[in-house]
């Protein structure tokens, strides 16, 4: 592997760490492990940590996947592994 | 017109829309057969996976289910929309890179082994048929309930259906009429729910309404906890804390489960290139989001409604709609204290109503009053939703057949004209298979749906994240992953499910996980097992390792059909 490659492979890990971390956040922890303490809050006529559960982690989840995508065809670009 | 002629009259009309686009787009060789011709726009792609993924369960039960769960609900929500970031992320642009047909295909090849292929075959058999079984059995209800056809003679007309555009279209086929499908159930989905929505909070759309005030000025999740509890329910929106590690590990289950299915993998092969591939997850996810945000508000709205307008109501005085879902044994009551009024509360001692979990979806807009076309439009929906995903599995069990196990294991010399032909025979053969057993369902099927998640989160997911993103790893690490992963999660269901003679007890279940969860122990301990194993033997043979260099960069994407294989 060239070390253009390696680059680029280190910042596409890089890149799923932290997007797979706020994923795990939203959903794991936001819509079950702290859902109860965040419950106390209220966002209009939800509790916080239910929102979560039952919209907020969805919301979520869709704009990560696009974020994704803007990301690495920047880098495929950038390191001029794109599809033409 | 009556609710019956609206629902003849949509049902028929999609159908024919469904039968006019097979015919349009049949598919004229094995590359248009597996994976449309590798040539489909990623928006389009993505309403077809979207369509794929959402069942007869998504579209009908899993609403009604919510409404009777509240919170803990939620780990529908987030398990069956969360491994779509995996899929999108992990998944779908590596493999498209790879650019072949099928899961076995990757799995056979990155682990340069015959019985790894065949491992992966089986699974990727025994998680579609036991899906596809449901899906024949949500048609047969639908059409029994609203064309007052026996329940056979509906799964028949469904067999027929699906037969006539599965066989002829093969992937091309499928994926445009789920276009069409993915169109009619989400329009039937959302259409009742925003005016459900109207009416009870002025706000139309629904993911804002169900938290907002209703009429009384109070708003409606509040409402909602208080008339639960006084009935001695549990309150809406609360967490049972006892029931917090399970729900992590279903949550978890459902999500790796869902980016190890092969029917919803298989789908990131029919997009051009790999910038497709990625971006047709989100729009597929975005597709699905619709509903999966929508449902959560019809189960609060649904809820609530049933309380009003049934507890504490005379018997003599229900509405129309109780009487007819009576008739079905789905919804009923019984006066235990005589006092001709029902009493709906959490004592089962004193509880008078018994209400199906699967009716709510159906019964929502009749117990709204919505006009009659509305109800045929659901109807057309829950139909468009079932079929959609019948014909997706087929088509995953018809390819496992004639290109895993035929041209790949048993006859490779097989010629393009022979394996299409043995394509459209087994996806015949499936879709009859599949209808006789959704006629006469084995009370087990109802049962396997967890063992379809905990295989594929067990089985599959590892195998492909560890082929992809570790280079070291080889047969033996996957094939011992796998095989271990598979035994420790079926055991586990079979043992803990008395529906499948399993003598465990709830009380006895490991840190409180259910079967349904179990799977992400399984994949953990597939990881586990693969990495330890891959460290003490021989690492993979050169061209495996620059094989998985090769699909970490987009460039140069081949089309499906573009290698001899």
């Amino acid at each position: 592997m060239s070390k253009n490659k390696n680059t680029y492979w280190k910042t596409n890990l890089k890149y799923l760490a932290i997007l797979l971390t706020i994923w795990f956040i939203v959903s794991f922890l936001f819509g079950i492990v702290l859902a109860e303490y965040l419950n106390q809050f209220m966002l209009g006529g939800f509790p916080l940590g239910f929102w979560f559960a039952h919209q907020g982690s969805i919301y979520a989840f869709v704009i990560l996947i696009f974020v994704y995508v803007y990301l690495m065809n920047k880098l495929d670009k950038k390191y001029d592994v794109d599809e033409i | 017109m009556s609710t019956q002629t609206w629902t003849y009259l949509l049902v028929g009309l999609t159908f024919l829309v469904y039968i006019i686009i097979a015919i349009v787009a049949r598919a004229g060789s094995t590359k248009e057969f597996y994976v449309a011709g590798g040539g489909v726009n990623p928006i389009a792609n993505g309403m077809a996976t979207a369509a794929d993924w959402m069942s007869a369960a998504s579209f009908l039960s899993m609403a009604g289910l919510i409404a009777f769960m509240g919170f803990s609900g939620g780990q529908y929500l987030m398990g069956w929309t969360g491994g779509y970031v995996l899929l999108a992320l992990l998944l779908a642009p590596y493999l498209r890179k790879f650019g072949k047909f099928t899961v076995p295909d990757f799995i056979g090849e990155r682990y340069y082994s015959k019985n790894a292929r065949l491992v992966a075959l089986i699974c990727a058999l025994f998680v579609s048929f036991t899906y596809v079984v449901g899906q024949m059995k949500g048609v047969g209800v639908a059409f029994a309930r609203f064309l007052n056809v026996p329940f056979d003679t509906g799964v028949l007309i469904g067999i027929g259906i699906v037969f006539f555009y599965a066989v002829l279209g093969g992937m091309k086929g499928i994926t445009y009429t789920q276009v069409a499908q993915f169109c009619v159930l989400i329009f039937a989905f959302t259409v009742p729910a925003i005016f459900i929505s109207l009416q009870m909070t002025g706000n139309p759309i629904p993911q804002i309404g169900f938290g907002s005030k209703g009429t009384d000025g109070v708003y409606l999740l509040e409402k909602l906890n208080l008339l639960s509890t006084d009935l001695g329910f549990d309150s809406y929106t609360n967490i049972d804390r006892g029931n917090l590690v399970n729900m992590f590990f279903i949550t978890g289950a459902l999500m790796f489960g869902t980016a190890g299915l092969p029917h919803v993998i298989v789908r990131f092969f029919t997009v051009p290139r790999v910038k497709d591939a990625r971006i047709s997850a989100g729009w597929a996810l975005l597709f699905i989001a619709i509903l999966y945000t929508t449902a959560p508000a019809v189960a609060v709205f649904a809820r609530t409604n049933i309380i009003n307008t049934l507890s504490d109501k005379p018997y003599s005085q229900v509405p129309e709609w109780f009487t007819n879902w009576e008739k079905t044994g789905l919804l009923s009551f019984e006066d235990k204290n005589n006092d001709g009024t029902i009493q709906y509360v959490a004592d089962a001692q004193l509880n008078e109503l018994t209400v199906d979990r699967d009716i709510i979806v159906l019964a929502n807009p009749e117990i709204a009053n919505l006009p009659p076309w509305v109800i045929g439009l659901v109807v057309a929906g829950g139909l468009a939703a079932a079929l959609s995903t019948a014909a997706g599995l087929l088509l995953v069990i018809s390819t496992s057949i004639s290109h895993d196990l035929l041209k790949n294991y048993l006859r490779p010399d097989i010629s393009e004209k022979g394996e299409l032909y043995a394509a459209r025979v087994a996806i015949a053969v499936a879709v009859v298979a599949a209808g006789l057993a959704g006629l006469n369902p084995p009370g087990f099927v109802a049962q396997v749906v967890a063992l379809a998640f905990g295989l594929a989160a067990s089985s599959f997911f590892p195998a492909i994240i560890l082929g992809i993103f570790d280079k070291r790893m080889n047969q033996q690490g996957a094939i011992s992953g796998m095989i271990i992963g598979i035994i420790f999660t079926t055991t586990y269901i079979i043992y803990f499910k008395p529906q499948l003679g399993g003598p465990g007890l709830p009380e006895n279940f490991w840190w409180g996980i259910s079967p349904e969860g179990i799977g992400t122990l399984g994949m953990i301990i597939n990881f586990v097992v693969a990495l330890l194993v891959s460290r003490f033997t021989s690492p993979p043979p050169p061209e495996v390792v620059a094989l998985t260099e090769r699909i970490r960069t987009p460039r140069g994407a081949d089309s499906p059909s573009g290698q001899t294989h």
